[in-house]
């Protein structure tokens, strides 16, 4: 009976400290925090804000990013959906989804930022024979004041986000018989998916597109690391302004938080007015009976964008690995002079307690998500409410809230009321914040297997005499472990990731690998960096592992279980 | 198995948004199968549904399921005693053979081990219990299945074209099967099919849905 | 038992003027390690130097030996991040229970804590160690920014600004002559590297991308700031009083022209800056700077050891010397374990720890303790390794300029984002 009240705690947990969040920022904002001397509203904190040099860059930094990352990884995503054509490469491809999409946010930075900058593997490679220098370019590429690299490392993360949900909402669309109709009607097979899967499959991808947009106008550890300097984007300069010690500025800072909540939802405007213009465009483009023309091109650059985008990732974890165990290392030499493990001696005994307490977070984060994500989607399954999918209206929407309003946002909201309520900084409160961002996405990635499950297999049990709980026990989760195991790791790697929640509400004392790493990113110190990454990477890539391996293992003599129910 | 079954249906009404999908009053004595016959769309389905326990919350139905003179129209599925046999035969894949035939056994049941091997024995099945279900071919997929239900000792079984999977030449040896079984079981069985064929293996009654 | 803070204040300063008479009560200390026995001290320390930070590590596991306690390093990027937790927290009326129980600070944000009552004390003098460092003799270890420190912060270490480069990169002594072609580099051989804040401007117009400083509002940039404006302005006594008290504006004036200038000839044009010191030390390792400077004497040296750096580094400091400061800890008024936050800073300034800070294996930081005035066996541990071709010759550092006042570092700070972060 517990079951009936999932849904509505799933809601309340989600939505609840979001408003709590927010309406924390948007009263000190207009000049009201009692705890600080603010007793009247007044629009001080906003002439301040915008008095801040350089801001209207901030803004403009943070609002290209996410317009422009979430433009071409989407484009890179559907065109390569286009061109794929079952070959090794495709499969290959699609293999390394999973992967890509476990590694943090953060060890994808540094892999990235230790490849392209001027002194990075790539400018070391073609050094000297290529370009003649002998030292590294004065050029500015990490951390450009465009935050062109910043973009180029959220693409890197996000093309892996998109292919994964374009993957899991394909089937319902049945692909393959309508390429079948339209070749049949003479269109070229790339051309023929665009014309007549994608239109169909952007609907059921639209709000992971939104969460996109969102998290990359408001990133913070991305940012940190390749982001711009002077100034920074947004979303970072807020959180300098909450840390500064005069605590005036936490006015100003609240400003900034729902000056970001402004940039992000002008993105999402921005994005929704495109939609419209490329839906406009695009009718006429699918209606106007071009078969041909373009099919080449088109299915080279999808096979090739995503190939760039594949190898630049494994090429930066590669770099990672080079650093961890190199010596001194010259430019422009391709490899170290010495190689040694002194780094790994060294940062051993200081990774234990941060990877022990990364890994006690996660774990609890994802546990209690899975329990209520379990008890959600079985409750619907017996009460027979299937919720419409893939509509705006529906309930569940509001699981993408957490994905969608930015974390600067209401995280700071969020402390003052924890620090209102006299709660101190400890782990429970970090796996509470972990868990807001833990649960929509195991939400999302056990929600399709479980409703897509055939009914009659829970009929049959339960006609064989079984209970409910127990065709639940004794058949849904045992049949169901393979896809319950992925959203494990889909949760264990988001909340390895996760790093402004981790360092707000544990205020710098429960470390994670993932806030250690992005500590060390000031440092520069790119041996040691290369050790955390690394772990840091992975974390999240053993729980995959596991994922993977674990129910070929159990069922290894049933043959019925490989491959997905 | 001895015991007589009676699967009485009552002025049962099926509507899907308030569109009346069929009518029926009927009543299947011991070992009898009444076989439903109609076009897809005819509510054979949702019969069957209402009868076992699943109807989704998009239909409405009145009347009453009793079953040994016993009201089961609100039961929840699995305290109605009522076993099903669908077009495929379901097998848990992540169960051995012997372990789907367990499962089907009452918890109570004594000698557990006795009673799998006989029923598997019974279908020329000896020997097979540690088998991957899915290493089966299709008929003694089905057999299995077959089984499992008995074991469960239903006190009525639902039939939902249980055979239109099979090839020709086995479709006719499971029909035997099944139905000869279930008379021995003396269970009454309500039949869905669109093959004509089938309902007249069935040697019952014969209802056609509009 | 609630630790009450010795009601010395006024006396203090005099105390502390003459050397340290009065042993504090061992009876009293013994007191203080029992009660720190078993607590968990949250010492917020920067955490951006991985060197600094494996010297943490290993106070945590020396005085979880010691003393039974443990420590637990919380790593800041910024210690003002620190600073504004402790206010934070006393305005949520948190008066006793604070989150952090140790700093390491100085400078302006010791000039905060202390100007807001966020610290705890005075406490430095009942360390028994205390007294190792002889304040008689050292008035720089109870002097922080030109603000005596009343007791209110423990001294730790000793940084001084000092510059390295790539002698490879320059043609220093050794490697001149014999080369043939006469490229840029050979040029810049010729000259060495600058010796003095005006002959810097000169040596990066020649070597344009080749030298930076860290991006305000890091201290190690803001250093580099002060020591610019202590060299460019006629008249340096307005400095060590606070900046309201002068035109700021006209006292800072040659600094900006100075910095006008430079800008173009830094590294990314100076469009982009490094964001730490440790980063200065990657991008020489990484041939992208030849000349940059520290606060760590001995770090050129300690990173050669760890392959950060080439073998070919030298160090120097500027002919009319180069700022130096004291870095302290100091305990927050709502600490709730000051006992274990005493034991920890006491343990910082034994003979064992300090020289332990001081091996170049280990972190390199020069002692605050009196080490003329140690006993020999104790002084056995101090003696410098000055084999290190990368290791400043000993005298270096006798010329040391005083930290102005703490109210500069951060108008400085202010005025150099007004003018530098693009519009």
């Amino acid at each position: 009976m517990m079951l009936r009240f999932a849904p509505a705690l799933i809601v309340t947990l989600l939505v609840g400290p979001i408003l709590a969040g927010l309406t924390m920022a948007a009263l000190p904002a207009f000049g009201y925090l009692p705890a600080l001397g603010g007793h009247a509203f007044s629009l001080a904190p906003w002439r301040e804000l915008f008095a801040q040099p350089g801001l209207a860059r901030s803004v403009a930094v943070s609002l290209a990013s996410g317009l422009v990352t979430t433009a071409i990884s989407l484009t890179v995503v559907l065109l390569f959906l286009a061109a794929a054509s079952g070959s090794r490469l495709d499969h290959w491809i699609r293999r390394l989804v999973s992967p890509l999409l476990s590694l943090p946010h953060a060890a994808a930075a540094f892999g990235l930022a230790f490849l392209i900058a001027p002194s990075g593997l790539l400018a070391r490679l073609a050094s000297p024979g290529l370009t003649g220098w002998e030292r590294p370019p004065d050029l500015l590429i990490v951390q450009d004041p465009w935050g062109l690299s910043l973009m180029a490392g959220l693409i890197l993360k996000e093309i892996p986000f998109l292919l994964l949900m374009s993957l899991a909402a394909l089937p319902q669309l049945a692909p393959a018989w309508r390429l079948a109709m339209a070749r049949s009607l003479g269109y070229r097979p790339t051309i023929a998916w665009l014309k007549v899967v994608a239109p169909s499959l952007y609907p059921l991808i639209r709000l992971p597109v939104y969460a996109v947009i969102a998290y990359a106008t408001s990133v913070v550890d991305m940012a940190l690391i390749l982001g711009p300097t002077l100034p920074p984007t947004l979303a970072v300069s807020i959180l300098t302004w909450f840390q500064d010690p005069d605590l005036s500025r936490r006015f100003m800072a609240s400003a900034g938080a729902l000056l970001q909540l402004g940039v992000t939802a002008a993105a999402l405007a921005i994005w929704w007015g495109l939609e419209r213009l490329v839906a406009r465009l695009g009718r006429s483009w699918i209606e106007g009976g071009q078969r041909h023309r373009g099919e080449w091109p088109l299915r080279a650059l999808g096979k090739g964008l995503i190939l760039t985008t594949t190898l630049t990732a494994c090429a930066g974890i590669a770099t990672l690995a080079l650093h961890s165990v190199s010596g001194f290392w010259r430019f422009p030499e391709a490899l170290p002079q010495a190689f040694t493990l002194l780094h790994w001696q060294r940062a051993l005994p200081s990774l234990a307690g941060p990877v022990a307490s990364t890994l006690v977070i996660a774990g609890v984060a994802t546990l209690l998500a899975l329990a209520l994500t379990l008890a959600a989607l079985e409750n619907e399954q017996r009460t027979g409410c299937h919720p419409a999918q893939g509509r705006l209206a529906s309930a569940f929407t509001l699981l993408y809230l957490p994905l969608i309003v930015p974390q600067i946002a209401f995280l700071f909201g969020l402390v003052v009321v924890v620090e209102t309520l006299g709660t101190r900084p400890q782990h429970a409160l970090v796996i509470f914040g972990h868990l807001l961002f833990v649960l929509p996405y195991v939400f999302l990635s056990l929600s399709e297997a479980y409703r897509r499950f055939d009914p009659r297999w829970s009929q049959v049990a339960l006609s064989l005499g079984n209970t409910p709980n127990g065709a639940f026990w004794r058949v849904r989760l045992p049949m169901l472990l393979a896809p319950l195991l992925t959203a494990m790791a889909v949760g264990l790697a988001v909340s390895i990731g996760q790093y402004l929640p981790t360092q707000l509400l544990g205020a710098g004392r429960v470390p994670t690998v993932t806030t250690e790493a992005v500590s060390l990113a000031a440092g520069g110190d790119r041996r040691l960096i290369g050790v955390w990454a690394l772990v840091q990477a992975s974390l999240p890539l053993l729980g995959f592992l596991v994922a993977v391996g674990l129910p070929r293992l159990l069922w290894s003599h049933r043959r019925g279980m490989r491959g997905s129910p | 198995m001895n015991d007589r079954h009676h699967l009485v249906l009552k002025d049962v009404q099926l509507a899907l948004d308030g569109a009346s999908l069929l009518t029926l009053d009927a009543e299947v004595g011991p070992g009898e199968i009444l076989s439903v016959m109609g076009p897809s769309g005819s509510g054979k389905s949702t019969l069957l549904a209402f009868v076992a326990g699943f109807l989704a919350p998009a239909f409405t139905a009145s009347g009453r399921v009793l079953l040994d003179g016993r009201d089961i129209t609100g039961l929840p599925a699995e305290r109605r005693g009522i076993g099903l046999l669908f077009q495929d035969p379901l097998l848990f894949p992540h169960l051995s053979v012997a372990g789907n035939l367990r499962f089907g056994l009452p918890r109570a049941a004594r000698d557990r081990a006795a009673r799998v091997e006989a029923a598997l024995d019974a279908v020329g099945l000896a020997g097979f219990g540690e088998r991957d279900p899915t290493t089966l071919s299709g008929g003694q997929q089905s057999r299995v299945a077959l089984m499992r239900l008995l074991l469960s000792a239903p006190r009525a079984v639902l039939l939902d074209e249980p055979f239109s999977k099979l090839d020709t030449a086995l479709r006719q040896e499971m029909r035997q099967l099944v139905f000869g079984r279930l008379r021995e079981a003396g269970l009454p069985s309500l039949l869905v099919t669109h093959d004509h064929a089938d309902a007249e293996a069935a040697g019952g009654r014969i209802l056609t849905l509009a | 038992m609630p630790i009450r803070p010795l009601a010395l204040l006024p006396a203090l300063a005099l105390i502390l003027t003459t050397p340290l008479q009065a042993a504090p009560n061992p009876t009293d200390w013994e007191a203080v390690l029992e009660e720190a026995r078993g607590q968990t001290v949250y010492w917020n320390a920067w955490g951006g130097d991985s060197r600094t930070n494996r010297y943490i590590e290993w106070v945590a596991r020396r005085v979880a030996e010691e003393h039974d306690l443990s420590l637990v390093h919380v790593k800041l990027d910024d210690t003002s991040a620190a600073v504004s937790r402790v206010l934070a927290e006393k305005s949520a009326g948190n008066l006793d229970d604070g989150s952090i129980d140790l700093i390491w600070i100085n400078g302006e944000n010791f000039a905060a804590m202390k100007e807001a009552d966020l610290l705890h004390g005075p406490f430095a003098e009942r360390l028994p160690n205390f007294a190792l460092t002889h304040p008689g003799h050292n008035p720089e270890v109870v002097t922080d920014f030109t603000l005596p420190t009343e007791g209110y912060e423990s001294p730790w270490g000793k940084a001084q600004i000092t510059f390295y480069y790539d002698s490879e990169d320059m043609g220093d002594s050794e490697d001149m002559g014999d080369s043939e072609d006469i490229g840029d580099s050979e040029k810049m051989g010729d000259t060495g590297p600058p010796r003095s804040i005006e002959a810097l401007a000169a040596w990066a117009e020649a070597n344009p991308g080749r030298f930076a400083y860290p991006r305000i509002p890091d201290f190690t940039g803001s250093t580099f700031l002060k020591q610019a404006l202590i060299a460019l302005v006629e008249d340096t006594a307005p400095l060590y009083a606070p900046a309201e008290e002068s035109d700021f504006a006209a006292v800072t004036a040659p600094l900006w022209e100075y910095l006008d200038a430079l800008h173009p000839h830094l590294w990314r044009s100076g469009r982009q800056f490094p964001a730490t010191g440790p980063e200065l030390r990657r991008l020489i390792g990484d041939g992208e700077l030849s000349l940059a400077f520290t606060f760590y004497p001995s770090e050129p040296a300690a990173a050669v050891a760890d392959f950060e750096l080439p073998e070919s580094v030298r160090s120097y400091v500027l002919d009319d010397g180069t700022l130096g400061n004291v870095h302290f800890v100091a305990i927050p008024f709502n600490s709730p374990r000051r006992a274990g936050a005493m034991a920890v800073a006491d343990f910082l300034l034994s003979p064992e720890a300090q020289a332990h800070k001081q091996d170049l294996a280990v972190w390199g930081d020069r002692t605050v303790l009196d080490v003329a005035r140690l006993p020999e066996a104790d002084r056995a541990r101090f003696a410098i390794d000055e084999e290190n071709p990368a290791m400043l010759p000993a005298d270096a550092l006798e010329k040391t300029l005083a930290e102005p006042h703490p109210s500069w570092m951060t108008a400085l700070q202010e005025a150099w984002r007004e003018r530098y972060v693009r519009r």
